[in-house]
């Protein structure tokens, strides 16, 4: 039984959240089959092809679907699908929004957001908002299941090549939503979810003008910026820099809470970050429980001498090369 | 139109739940249960249609056993016009969920239906998907803003990399996210006014669906603990330790 991953990409290349599904595929040990869905993506295609373990690489390719809707992609899929004994995609908004409407057709349980693979029928996923690690067992003819990006490496490419083939398109057979428009939050940072250094920021910033010191420090450490719900809530920032329960998970090698008391949803979605330090006035709160490394006071006096003596750091690292 | 919302009972977000000693599940013996939170914006959401004129009745739904009579007793109060318990002693997971719900929308033919995108305790994030798949209705997961005109649901979805709009005819399933609104609290009138609203009981079988769970869970553990940190003096022993000792800067 061989496995079917779904991938998501970008037009230019595959997200590092599907080449860390590509590394929990590995663990299955059968043939991986990789699909690629969009137009004009025969660069990706050819980029999946060369990732150690891929058997076969799906294109689908169809004008229509430049920016896929879940609809869309859902018959032709399916059909895909009913060869396979598991169907892997990542946990990103692109694999939640499209995967549970295959395991629905295929009359299975979805496994979200799994974490380990115990066996071929028994996987680990987080419940509770990370409080607790459930170890679930299906007996499914297929296994359907979203990966959770931050638990798994990144897949790296070996030297072989898999052959590129084209399903049959099926278009959908019933009205769809169709694509307006997407606003993208741009930015030069890298991406949060895959970020090595992340800098967040919560309510303890007070102010939009305030959070932006953190470009300033996310700049100088190269890393991508996050924020808490309260943050987002108070408009500091887009939804979308949003770390928790429902909002992105993040394991970073540093994560830096700043203003961030440490709601159980925040921390379900920044805990398994390597090393995480926390800079708060209070030092009761709770984000301390899970930091590495905290320091207690006052953030408009921390932060701006954090980001002197890093940049001073950055000057004496310079002169030293 | 009518509107139907799912919503699912949760252990309130505010609680840490502990695991049971025989790690079997969670220990929910006396824990303050609530609407789960993305539900409640379901239910907002539809009563706020409901306000502007675009739809005529709110159907609030859910799966469970008898405890979940109180969150749809916890809709009507927030100003939903009637309920449906479907009861079940089984535990509820998205796959049979859909399928009742399906049941439920060819039962009651609503033009629009809307849910949480994830229940808080399970935290799966499918039942929408799920159904609107089985319906072969279109999808708008993880809204944050929602415009209906005439048969045309404009909706913008919150995605990795920003914001998405998509357009799409009724009828339709969504899923909300959250900043689609700010819900509001039952006033006591209404709370009062709730228990006279018409709660239809209704089983599976009758509905013609099995909510057998696919998923079985063998175990639930805590998540390995961090090691015990430390609290740094300043600014210059953060840094040194940052790049001494976790060598991360």
């Amino acid at each position: 039984m061989a496995l079917l991953l779904i991938a998501e990409h970008d037009q230019e290349k595959l997200t590092p959240s599907t080449l860390a599904t590509l590394t929990a595929a590995k663990q299955f040990s059968v043939p991986i089959h990789i699909v690629l869905i969009g137009h004009s993506c025969q660069k990706v295609a050819e980029e999946a092809s060369r990732y150690e373990g891929v058997e076969k690489v799906w294109i689908m390719d169809h004008p229509s679907l430049l920016h896929p809707i879940a609809e869309e992609m859902t018959d032709t899929l399916l059909e895909l699908a009913k060869g396979y004994g598991f169907v892997l995609a990542p946990s990103s908004t692109f694999g939640k929004n499209l995967l549970p409407r295959l395991a629905a057709l295929l009359d299975v349980a979805q496994i979200s957001d799994v974490i380990q693979i115990v066996d071929r029928q028994t996987f680990v996923r987080p419940i509770y908002a990370g409080n607790a690690l459930a170890t679930v067992l299906s007996q499914d003819d297929t296994k359907v299941m979203t990966i959770r990006s931050t638990a798994f490496d990144k897949a790296e490419k070996g030297s072989s090549k898999a052959p590129i083939e084209a399903p049959p398109f099926k278009p959908p057979s019933f009205p769809h939503a169709t694509f307006v428009k997407i606003e993208k939050s741009s930015s030069k940072r890298p991406e949060l979810t895959s970020a090595s250094i992340v800098v967040s920021g919560g309510r303890g910033l007070q102010t939009k003008e305030n959070f932006e010191m953190l470009e300033t420090l996310a700049d100088l450490l190269g890393a991508a910026i996050g924020a808490s719900r309260a943050a987002v809530d108070a408009g500091f920032v887009p939804n979308d820099y949003q770390v928790g329960q429902t909002g992105k998970v993040v394991a970073p090698d540093l994560y830096i809470a700043i203003g961030i008391s440490g709601a159980i949803q925040h921390l379900a979605g920044m805990q398994e970050s390597k090393v995480i330090v926390a800079l708060n006035k209070d030092p009761e709160a709770p984000i301390f429980q899970v930091a590495d490394y905290g320091l207690v006071g006052d953030l408009f006096t921390i932060l701006p001498e954090l980001i002197e003596k890093l940049k001073m750091m950055k000057k004496a690292d310079l002169t030293q090369k | 139109m009518k509107i139907l919302v799912a919503v699912k009972r949760v252990v309130d977000y505010s609680v840490k739940v502990r695991i049971k000693s025989d790690r079997t599940g969670m220990d929910l013996a006396g824990v303050k249960m609530s609407l789960n939170p993305f539900d409640e914006i379901a239910v907002e959401e539809a009563l706020r249609l409901k306000e502007k004129g675009v739809c005529s009745e709110v159907l609030v739904v859910s799966i469970g056993d008898t405890a979940v009579q109180e969150s749809l007793r916890a809709a009507l109060a927030l100003g939903a016009d009637r309920a449906i318990h479907v009861k079940t002693e089984l535990e509820t997971q998205p796959l049979g969920v859909a399928k009742a719900l399906k049941a439920l929308v060819e039962k009651e033919t609503p033009q629009l239906v809307v849910l949480g995108k994830q229940a808080i305790d399970d935290d799966f994030n499918q039942t929408g998907q799920m159904l609107s798949a089985l319906l072969k209705w279109p999808q708008g997961t993880f809204i944050s803003s929602l415009t209906i005109e005439g048969q045309e649901i404009q909706a913008v979805r919150e995605v990795d990399g920003g914001l998405e709009t998509l357009k799409m005819p009724l009828p339709a399933v969504l899923t909300t996210d959250l900043r689609l609104n700010q819900p509001r609290y039952a006033s006591l009138p209404n709370i009062m006014k709730a228990r006279q609203k018409p709660m239809e009981i209704l089983t599976a079988n009758m509905l013609g669906v099995d909510l057998t769970p696919h998923l079985q869970t063998l175990k639930v553990a805590e998540p390995p603990p961090r090691k015990p940190g430390l609290k740094v003096e300043s600014v210059d022993a953060l840094l040194d330790r940052l790049r001494h000792e976790a060598k991360v800067i």
